[in-house]
């Protein structure tokens, strides 16, 4: 029981997105679609857990002054492993996602997990984190790409809800629209934080 | 186990070990992706190749002939050739450059058109992949346009641009136009030629 409250604190309490405002460059820049939501999600959790199980099991191994070059050496490494993986089963996603999958390796999400957490904690709650933060950063940037998606493109998940040509609200799917709902978002989550007493 | 303490010694031999257990799973990915990811580049391109043509029964990639920057995938029927895949680009689109592929019949005539990558605005310039935009183009004869220029209406051309992608529009024009000049300057004479030998060579009308 007191394990699982290293995996919650990254969905709600301690949501990267949304709470500690973690991330934002893909956050704001993936987001036009519900699918990438999904797709960037997926990559950046496979990379969270293995980069922080890896140094929670070295950190003993890591004198303290080379810290953050062992660090990025791994989570390079996980990010790699990633970008090649997709590029070669995934190669519809990989052309959506494109720049943003290589850009994982200076998420602040994944330094700031094995920074503030994983190098002072073991290895099971280590992987637990990793786990709840990338389904937190996931749950939060599909929520934002369905958002956008719908109101900007009229579809979920590329299912259309509207007519063919139909008028959409088009800045949600531009850049602006992304800072908007970014900004109502956090709003909607600090007041429900305050609420519930979060 | 007590942290390592941070001598010189310590942090070399540290982060050496680091690098190199990472570079060996690294290598060892790159070896299992390497094969699919060449697979997976190939499948688009044939799969783009196919679109843009009729029906061939030759292996177009294997004979890719590169002119003044644009890649031509001859495409033959039991020898016959039945017309050329043109991979082009423009520089002019909204976001910078994207890639086309243009599919000409031997007469010089457009077959079909795949956008293959581009970067254009999603919602608006995007909308240059729909058929109510590039269908436009097939069958069409930019020999028999004024001036045999391809142009957006309110430049005095035919083309129906897309609302609120006048640029992109405009760019996917200047894309299909210069596989055009390039493919009847190099290809389409010979191509109608009778002499096969000829047809390869690629020389100038």
């Amino acid at each position: 029981m007191s394990q699982l409250k290293y995996f919650t604190n990254g969905l709600f309490k301690e949501n990267p997105s949304f709470v500690l405002v973690l991330g934002t460059c893909p956050t704001l820049a993936v987001t036009t679609a519900a699918i990438n939501g999904i797709g960037m999600g997926a990559a950046t959790t496979f990379v969270l857990v293995f980069s922080n199980l890896m140094i929670a099991a070295l950190k003993d191994l890591i004198p303290n002054k080379v810290r953050i070059a062992a660090f990025i050496v791994i989570i390079a490494t996980f990010v790699t492993i990633v970008d090649l993986v997709m590029k070669a089963f995934t190669p519809d996603l990989y052309a959506t996602l494109g720049i943003f999958i290589p850009l994982i390796v200076v998420n602040c999400i994944i330094l700031g997990r094995a920074e503030a957490f994983a190098q002072k904690s073991n290895v099971v709650p280590a992987i637990l984190d990793g786990l709840g933060m990338g389904i937190g950063f996931t749950l939060a940037i599909t929520l934002m790409g369905s958002i956008r998606e719908i109101l900007g493109n009229g579809s979920i998940f590329n299912i259309k809800l509207v007519a063919e040509d139909a008028n959409t609200i088009l800045i949600f799917i531009l850049p602006p629209g992304a800072f908007i709902t970014y900004g109502y978002l956090i709003a909607i989550m600090n007041r429900m934080k305050k609420r519930y007493n979060i | 186990m007590a942290k390592l303490e941070s001598s010189l010694r310590n942090m070399i031999l540290s982060l050496l070990l680091i690098s190199l257990v990472m570079s060996a799973a690294l290598g060892f990915v790159y070896n299992l992706t390497k094969d699919p990811i060449a697979a997976a580049s190939k499948a688009k391109e044939v799969k783009a190749v196919k679109e843009v043509l009729p029906e061939f029964d030759n292996d177009p990639t294997t004979e890719i002939k590169v002119v003044e920057g644009l890649t031509f995938y001859p495409a033959t029927q039991g020898g016959k050739p039945i017309g050329f895949a043109v991979k082009t680009y423009t520089e002019k689109g909204y976001s910078g450059r994207f890639d086309l592929m243009v599919g000409f019949l031997p007469d010089g005539k457009i077959n079909n058109i795949v956008v293959l990558e581009q970067k254009e605005t999603p919602g608006l310039g995007t909308k240059m992949k729909e058929p109510k935009f590039k269908d436009q183009f097939n069958t069409l004869d930019i020999g028999s346009l004024n001036n045999q220029e391809l142009k957006v209406k309110k430049d005095g051309g035919t083309i129906d641009a897309i609302s609120a992608a006048t640029i992109s529009s405009r760019a996917f024009c200047d894309g299909v136009q210069k596989a055009y000049n390039i493919y009847m300057k190099n290809f389409a004479m010979n191509i109608a030629g009778v002499n096969d030998s000829t047809m390869m060579k690629g020389g100038k009308q």
